[in-house]
């Protein structure tokens, strides 16, 4: 840990923000958010269009700096230590996913040369993965043949394959199926009960229902954060996408 | 007369058969939903009803103009709002709502009124390049551009993809309104919640209708009484239910697992006696009604297990 910036941080904590703030002009896109995210929690970041999600993710990944405030994530300093996060840390998103022009293997092979995952580890694995995903015939097929539910359940199973210690998820179901969209939702539980800590974004508030714990980001800030079942008690709702109305009703700034 | 018709088009792409032998009629002031995942042919099909691609196969209408042979009837009385965002970026809002107002030989002046509720809301901006704007307000704007001509018929394109559930609901509270002035509405979604804000829908999925009715009409043809179960331990429990014998399909559905059961379904009492002795506590067995979601899976026969 850098000496300018280190902290002591219980071993289960995986992400701790402080005051977290980014300001473009006089524009707060993320204004003070304070959280923390325990090893192997599938956290939900919620939030309407323009809420600040997306910029406050971009820090956390280490792809921008903080204006004011502070976090760690995988026990290093976003505005420090960038570099050592990128290594420890996954991501998919909806619209970036995997080469179209590569093979499968292909583009297994060259994320997990990206990543470091030793030479004579990566075949064995790659094997393992695409048995456990059923995709064994597909393996020298190019990713742009594949539906769009597989190409979605590959990206993930590439995003963790170098064993990080968080993986963010940026919208990863976005116009799937409903039948896919609950397998993609069964790899997020089999990646968290190995440990891995899951950072997920989602329109959809029946995923919200699957969190662990979900915040609700309004305006820049984190108006509420709870387990689910702790969020409808307290607002008093039958469902998440109630308490998610309740909140993002009152937001001044719409996406 | 139908707003929109459609009858047997089928369209395929080298490998890939976006369309399948699909019939569909829309009234005029209806909110017709396409409704099914991406790479479905919901795409393919608003393409050939706004004249700018040609089926391979099967014939089609819009506001009884062919969309052969009278392309261009059909691209006056039409306002298309496609899934990418296909405004121009480097002209301001208002230059933009001029352009398209221009382009149909009319001036936004003309007809304000059909667009007031929406521009309203993206006024304060007008003089904000459209690349410049949020996802929402491109989106509004879009919807605008779509409107300036008074089309009689709407093509909406997944307008809500990737937006949040309040902008959503807003965005369809707008629909409604364009519906009492007359318009015909065809729209597609990949939400299955949209669905019941529709007059009818079409489920589809690889190029096919799997169904088309009422919302109400889908949901009470779902064939079997459909069980919501909970427990302490929900992730337990999917596991354990998919194990039991007589369950025939199960999914995760937020707070709750749905499940249907084969032929000969078990009394409550024996399900909650198995998920008793595999450990699970505050067991709560109760028949519900199903929604378009739970009929999607069902009718495309897609089941977890498979």
């Amino acid at each position: 840990m850098s000496q300018h910036q280190s902290i002591t941080m219980p071993e289960d904590v995986v992400i701790l923000a402080t005051d977290l703030t980014k300001t473009y002009g006089d524009f707060t896109a993320v204004d003070h958010i304070s959280f923390e995210v325990k090893k192997g929690e599938i956290f939900g970041f919620l939030g309407a269009n323009g809420a600040g999600k997306t910029t406050a993710m971009r820090m956390l990944c280490g792809l921008s700096k903080s204006s004011s405030g502070q976090a760690w994530v995988a026990g290093f300093d976003i505005n420090h230590q960038s570099e050592q996060i990128k290594k420890r840390i996954g991501y998919m998103s909806q619209r970036f996913a995997l080469y179209e022009d590569l093979q499968v293997w292909e583009n297994i092979r060259l994320y997990a040369g990206i990543y470091g995952v030793p030479e004579r580890e990566i075949g064995p694995k790659t094997d393992a993965l695409l048995h456990r995903l059923g995709f064994e015939r597909e393996k020298n097929s190019l990713v742009k043949s594949l539906p769009l539910g597989w190409k979605q359940k590959l990206s993930f199973s590439v995003a963790i394959f170098h064993n990080p210690s968080i993986v963010f998820l940026d919208e990863p179901t976005g116009g799937v199926d409903p039948a896919t969209r609950r397998q993609f939702w069964e790899l997020i539980y089999q990646a968290a009960d190995r440990g891995i800590t899951v950072f997920v974004t989602t329109h959809y508030m029946d995923e919200a229902e699957y969190c662990d714990r979900v915040s609700i980001m309004v305006d820049g800030r984190i108006d509420a954060l709870d387990s689910p079942g702790n969020l409808k008690k307290k607002f008093g709702a039958k469902n998440m996408d109630e308490v998610f109305h309740q909140l993002a009703r009152g937001a001044s700034r719409k996406g | 007369m139908a707003a929109v018709k459609a009858d047997q088009l089928f369209k395929r792409y080298k490998k890939v058969q976006a369309l399948n032998g699909v019939s569909l009629e829309v009234g005029e002031g209806e909110i017709f939903g396409i409704i099914g995942p991406d790479g479905a042919g919901k795409t393919t099909l608003f393409r050939i009803l706004t004249t700018l691609i040609l089926a391979d196969e099967g014939t089609a209408s819009v506001n009884g103009f062919d969309v052969v042979k009278q392309y261009r009837d059909i691209r006056e009385c039409v306002g298309y709002m496609p899934g990418r965002f296909s405004l121009y970026q480097d002209l301001t809002v208002e230059e933009n709502l001029n352009f398209f107002a221009t382009v149909f030989r009319t001036t936004v002046a003309e007809n304000y009124d059909l667009i007031k509720d929406i521009y309203i809301q993206i006024e304060p901006f007008k003089h904000r390049k459209a690349g410049a704007l949020s996802g929402g307000m491109k989106q509004k704007l879009a919807l605008c551009c779509a409107l300036i001509h008074k089309p009689t018929v709407l093509f909406l394109d997944e307008p809500t993809t990737g937006v949040d559930p309040v902008s959503r609901k807003e965005f369809w509270n707008m629909l409604k309104r364009l519906k009492k002035q007359g318009i015909a509405i065809l729209v597609s979604t990949p939400y299955m919640d949209e669905a019941s804000l529709c007059d009818r829908i079409a489920l589809i999925q690889e190029g096919k209708f799997l169904k088309t009715d009422t919302p109400q009409g889908i949901v009470s043809e779902f064939g079997t009484t459909l069980w919501s179960v909970k427990s302490n331990q929900m992730s337990k429990l999917l596991n354990d239910l998919r194990q039991f014998e007589a369950v025939e399909t199960c999914f995760a559905f937020g707070d709750t697992h749905h499940i249907t059961f084969k032929k000969e379904p078990p009394t409550e009492q024996e399900l909650n006696e198995y998920l008793h002795l595999k450990g699970h506590k505050y067991v709560y067995i109760r028949p519900i009604e199903a929604n378009v979601e739970d009929c999607f899976m069902r009718l495309s026969g897609k089941t977890l297990q498979s």
